[in-house]
């Protein structure tokens, strides 16, 4: 219980920036696809060496990037029918990895694959988690500025030199890593809620981005221990009651935003 | 804070704001700077190659817009899978020239724009552009383009123009502040530094990237519909600026829908409808004869019953 704890905690600490950043780049869809591209790279590990974390790990990268890339390349091609080709990979990675489990494993393996046990991280896997998040803290932190701009204006970043699509696959690979992290816990289903709900509940209180990034990581932190204080003593799964308290802090953070924003900000004239 | 009236007080809150784009890095920064100088120099071209290519400070030092401002193109052609934007573009956007480039919806504008930005490469067809190479191509893109929710000050989007003095990590230089300050007198914007760009009129968020423009001291400047939508008085303070740009020795190339401001305001035209129409002195350019083959190259072949695309 303690140990899925800290890896909710250091979870948070990552999802807080990266769930920040791709709320502002308005991807929350292609990051709710990443998350699913996950799950076939890592059925194909479990087909490979059961449950491996280096193999459920690599192969979850490994198709995690491949996705990005396909998308990116989709993009390119046609910018304007995104969504439908984001939804075709999202389908289809899903239902390829839910046959290659079904296939060779067992109804509990398909469940632990789609909604994850938090309670079965081991210390192992707290480690890879650990690490992940650290890495991921020290580049958002060492990097911030450009990675923002390229959020912004992409075109103005290339044209000043920052550019190419460095920092953008910086980001992509970022949220592909904590993607894959969070499915160690979370499962691929819900991989992406633990990122993108605090986030979103942070959007609605504040629009400067430190501290939308502070909110979003304290308010992931909440829904964890909450999360697995209920599940603790109504008996339910984990992964499952965080998410649920992840969206019930979006949810009241909704209403009561909306309540306190009575009246829109005044211009006070040019 | 916003309320004073004080100068100082002012440029002390900017000052402030802008710490911001050094405070998330600063704690890493010595550690950074520490292990790169650890690694040496091979390290450390690596990294400004890599993630820092836009920092040079020293670019204005022997810099002569005259000799290496301008863009050169040749046979220029931009396609979208089946149909092209534009096509067979040959000629030359010289220093100190201010240039409108007009035509009906869809005649390849922007394309044309993006393309000598650097954003699409051509289908065929080169662009020669020492500005672009070394940096010192500004490029506006069109408002709708940008997103004008996204979690930023006024300050530190026009900051964000002297990108050359700060590239990706560094501490910006000490002087930003004030220059911001001045940037955004200039464009009449100093009541509103500390603000969120959502918080800004259509007509503000322009004058704050005209304000970044003026931050980036480029030798090409290249402006999608810069006044769309905007009123009368805030067209006519922008358009000082491309006039003033022109003097400097820039090259300004801008796209434009009103053809009676490219008549008063611009010296050269470029009239652009899937292919060149016409590309010189305005009073040429834009001859009636000139318009209507504008028009009538972007209708359906055959005289399809779609109607007029313009």
């Amino acid at each position: 219980m303690r140990i899925a704890l800290v890896a909710c905690f250091a979870l948070a600490l990552a999802n807080g920036p990266i769930g920040t950043l791709l709320i502002m780049r308005r991807e929350s869809l292609g990051g709710n696809v990443l998350s699913h591209a996950v799950m076939p790279g890592a059925a194909l590990g479990f087909l490979y060496a059961g449950y491996s974390l280096a193999a459920l790990t690599l192969g979850g990268v490994l198709t995690g990037l491949a996705v990005a890339g396909l998308a990116a390349l989709a993009a390119r091609s046609r910018p304007q029918r995104q969504d439908s080709n984001l939804i075709a990979f999202y389908l289809v990675s899903l239902s390829f990895g839910v046959l290659i489990v079904a296939a060779r494993g067992s109804q509990a393996d398909l469940m632990h694959v789609l909604f994850g046990t938090v309670l079965a991280v081991d210390v192992k896997a707290l480690v890879l988690i650990a690490s992940i998040s650290s890495l991921t803290i020290l580049i958002v932190a060492a990097l911030y500025r450009p990675l923002a701009v390229e959020s912004f204006d992409p075109a103005f970043l290339r044209a000043v030199g920052g550019g190419g699509g460095t920092f953008r696959a910086i980001f992509i690979t970022l949220v592909v890593l904590n993607l894959v992290a969070n499915f160690q816990a979370f499962g691929t289903l819900l991989a992406i809620g633990p990122m993108l709900l605090p986030a979103a509940a942070a959007r609605c209180w504040t629009h400067k981005v430190w501290p939308m990034i502070a909110l979003a990581t304290v308010m992931g932190m909440a829904a964890a221990l909450s999360g697995l204080l209920i599940s603790y003593y109504a008996n339910l799964p984990s992964g499952l009651a965080i998410v649920m308290g992840s969206g019930v802090i979006y949810g009241m953070s909704l209403l009561a935003a909306g309540r306190m924003r009575l009246k829109p900000t005044k211009l006070e004239g040019r | 804070m916003a309320n004073s009236s004080d100068p100082v007080r002012r440029r002390r809150s900017a000052s402030d704001l802008l710490r911001l784009l050094g405070t998330a890095t600063a704690p890493l920064r010595p550690s950074l700077a520490v292990s790169l100088s650890a690694l040496g120099d091979n390290a450390q071209g690596a990294f400004a190659r890599h993630f820092d290519s836009g920092y040079d400070p020293n670019a204005s030092n022997g810099h002569s817009r005259r000799e290496e401002g301008g863009i050169a193109i040749r046979n220029l052609c931009v396609r979208y899978g089946e149909r092209f934007a534009f096509e067979g573009l040959t000629g030359e956007f010289p220093p100190a020239s201010l240039t409108a480039v007009i035509g009906p919806n869809g005649a390849g504008k922007s394309s044309l724009l993006k393309t000598l930005a650097g954003i699409i490469r051509p289908t065929a067809g080169e662009v020669i552009c020492a500005a672009l190479a070394r940096h010192r191509l500004a490029y506006l893109p069109q408002q709708d383009e940008l997103d004008r929710g996204f979690p930023i000050s006024v300050a530190e989007l026009v900051a964000l123009g002297d990108w050359r003095n700060f590239g990706s990590v560094r501490e910006p230089p000490e002087g930003l502040a004030a220059s911001v300050y001045e940037a955004l007198a200039a464009v009449g914007l100093s009541t509103v530094m500390d603000r969120q760009i959502a918080e800004l009129s259509v007509g503000q968020f322009q004058r704050a990237l005209f304000a970044r423009l003026l931050m980036q001291d480029a030798d090409v400047i290249l402006l999608d519909e810069p006044f769309a939508s905007l009123d009368e008085s805030t067209t006519e303070d922008l358009q000082h600026f491309l006039k003033r740009w022109q003097g400097e020795g820039r090259t300004v190339v801008a796209v434009l829908h009103d053809l009676d401001r490219v008549r008063r305001h611009f010296p050269s035209t470029l009239l652009l409808a899937r292919s060149p129409i016409a590309w010189g002195d305005t009073s040429l350019s834009l001859s009636a004869d000139n318009l209507a083959r504008g028009q009538k190259a972007l209708l359906p072949p055959e005289g399809g019953h779609i109607g007029r695309v313009a």
